[in-house]
């Protein structure tokens, strides 16, 4: 197992074996998101409170578990790179930055449209809505770190100690900004439908969320494999896979 | 423990030789305290609601202000190389950096806390729980700063930067401190959020010089 991780971690074999499962993932995304666009927005009937526009939940909510996620990836492969200075890591910390911001961005953005008809206000200053825009913060920060420092190596190092410090602030701050809401303006707006969500919502739910997982894991195959021949370029597996394509 | 007063002795020297490096952020506090009734008219009560909340804010700005010299001057004139390869642990070094710098830059702001107070309106009580959130709340913001510091200490102009990265990390010593003056306006008690700020800085004093230790590795790589 460790072997074959290992082997698949070198560049030319990632680079390959990334090209052999982008479509696989993109097609899988495609569907799983065709088919949760149509259970949600025409199977699932309409919410007896929000009608017909909570149906923006089936984009919102899986974007801002996405976003989560994928600082959570980041922070992993950033300790990797960091302990085994393995190539393969970094790149996907690097390439995955972008998407994760462009999750959260989704999620503050289809945010305010819910909140708009249903609170009357574009934006709330809400412990969820806040935690939010503060994880777009460290997104950016991350960003702009990375595109500080021009030794794409070290840039690497320095973004994955952020990361994880970035990793352990995330449950304080999140903690913090629960607590100041509450404190505030009391948990009157935070209340979304109720805690049972019924099957026929949580089906098109669940289909969105793996179709998102899968086009994050094929947009960052992409991006990595981009990335992997720009740092690579002057290996001999660059130039053969060059050679063999002209 | 040697090392640590060689450094602090020299760092605090260093400061007192240009009284300009630590008298500015003060003034730029000052200025900038001074701004908000002006731009939001010096009605009493208004004043009284806001005041710890600009203060902590103006205090988050004039911190990052100077963080930003933390590790300049020494990665300039070569001394932070010399630190990579003295005998010491790199993490104590820059824990005894950080004092130095709160000492500097954190503790004269504390000091001129009543003096603001005074002049945002606030009451005594109100003061001298500010002077306790200051306390507690600004190691935390020299810790985590140093991070942010040692990342960006290669950068030419990393101010801005620097801001970046790292003001988002300060939000709950913010959310802390500025509670504990709201509760102790309201006249109730505030300890919790003390106890709260001094967990951050308890975590922030074990984790953030390590953190900091490995972000200046990189740079100076």
């Amino acid at each position: 197992m460790f072997n074959l991780l290992h082997r698949l971690s070198s560049p030319p074999s990632f680079f390959a074996f990334a090209g052999r499962a982008l479509p696989w993932l993109l097609g899988g995304a495609l569907l799983l998101i065709a088919a949760g666009c149509y259970q949600g927005l025409v199977v699932a009937p309409a919410d007896y409170q929000q009608g017909d526009s909570y149906r923006i939940m089936f984009v919102h909510v899986p974007s801002a578990w996405m976003s989560l996620f994928i600082y959570m990836v980041m922070a992993a492969a950033g300790a990797i790179a960091l302990v085994w200075r393995i190539k393969l890591a970094e790149v996907i910390a690097s390439a995955s930055a972008p998407i994760g911001a462009s999750f959260t961005f989704l999620t503050l953005v289809t945010g305010a449209l819910w909140g708009k008809p249903m609170w009357g206000a574009w934006w709330v200053w809400d412990a969820r809505l806040t935690s939010e825009l503060i994880l777009l913060f460290l997104y950016l920060g991350y960003m702009g770190l990375e595109s500080a420092i021009p030794d794409k190596r070290s840039a690497a190092r320095a973004t994955a100690i952020l990361a994880l410090v970035g990793s352990v602030n995330i449950p304080i701050i999140h903690f913090s900004v629960e607590w100041w809401n509450t404190l505030h303006q009391g948990a009157t707006v935070t209340k979304l439908g109720a805690p049972s969500i019924h099957p026929s919502m949580l089906l098109p739910l669940l289909l969105m969320a793996v179709g998102f997982k899968l086009f994050y894991f094929a947009n960052l195959l992409v991006r990595a494999r981009c990335q992997m021949l720009e740092r690579e370029q002057r290996s001999h597996w660059v130039s053969t896979l060059i050679k063999e394509a002209a | 423990m040697l090392i640590a007063n060689a450094i602090v002795t020299r760092d605090l020297t260093l400061a007192l030789r240009r009284r300009s490096r630590v008298l500015q952020p003060l003034i730029f506090t000052l200025i900038c305290v001074s701004l908000f009734p002006l731009a939001l008219g010096a009605e009493v009560n208004l004043m009284k609601r806001i005041a710890p909340g600009v203060f902590w804010v103006i205090a988050l700005l004039s911190t990052q202000l100077t963080l930003e010299n933390l590790f300049q001057s020494d990665y300039e004139d070569g001394s932070l190389e010399q630190w990579l390869l003295a005998p010491y642990s790199l993490p104590l070094l820059i824990a005894t950096k950080v004092l130095a710098h709160w000492l500097i830059s954190a503790l004269p702001l504390i000091l001129m806390a009543p003096l603001i107070g005074v002049l945002l309106g606030m009451s005594a009580p109100i003061i001298y729980a500010l002077m306790l959130t200051l306390l507690l709340g600004t190691p935390v913001l020299s810790l985590v700063g140093a991070i942010g510091a040692a990342l960006t200490v290669t950068q030419r102009r990393g101010g801005v930067l620097l801001s970046l990265l790292v003001l988002p990390l300060y939000i709950p010593v913010l959310i802390f401190a500025t509670t504990a003056l709201e509760q102790a306006a309201a006249g109730l008690s505030y300890a919790p959020h003390l106890y709260l700020l001094g967990a951050l800085a308890t975590l922030a004093l074990t984790l953030a010089p390590f953190a900091a230790a490995a972000a200046l590795r990189i740079a100076l790589e």
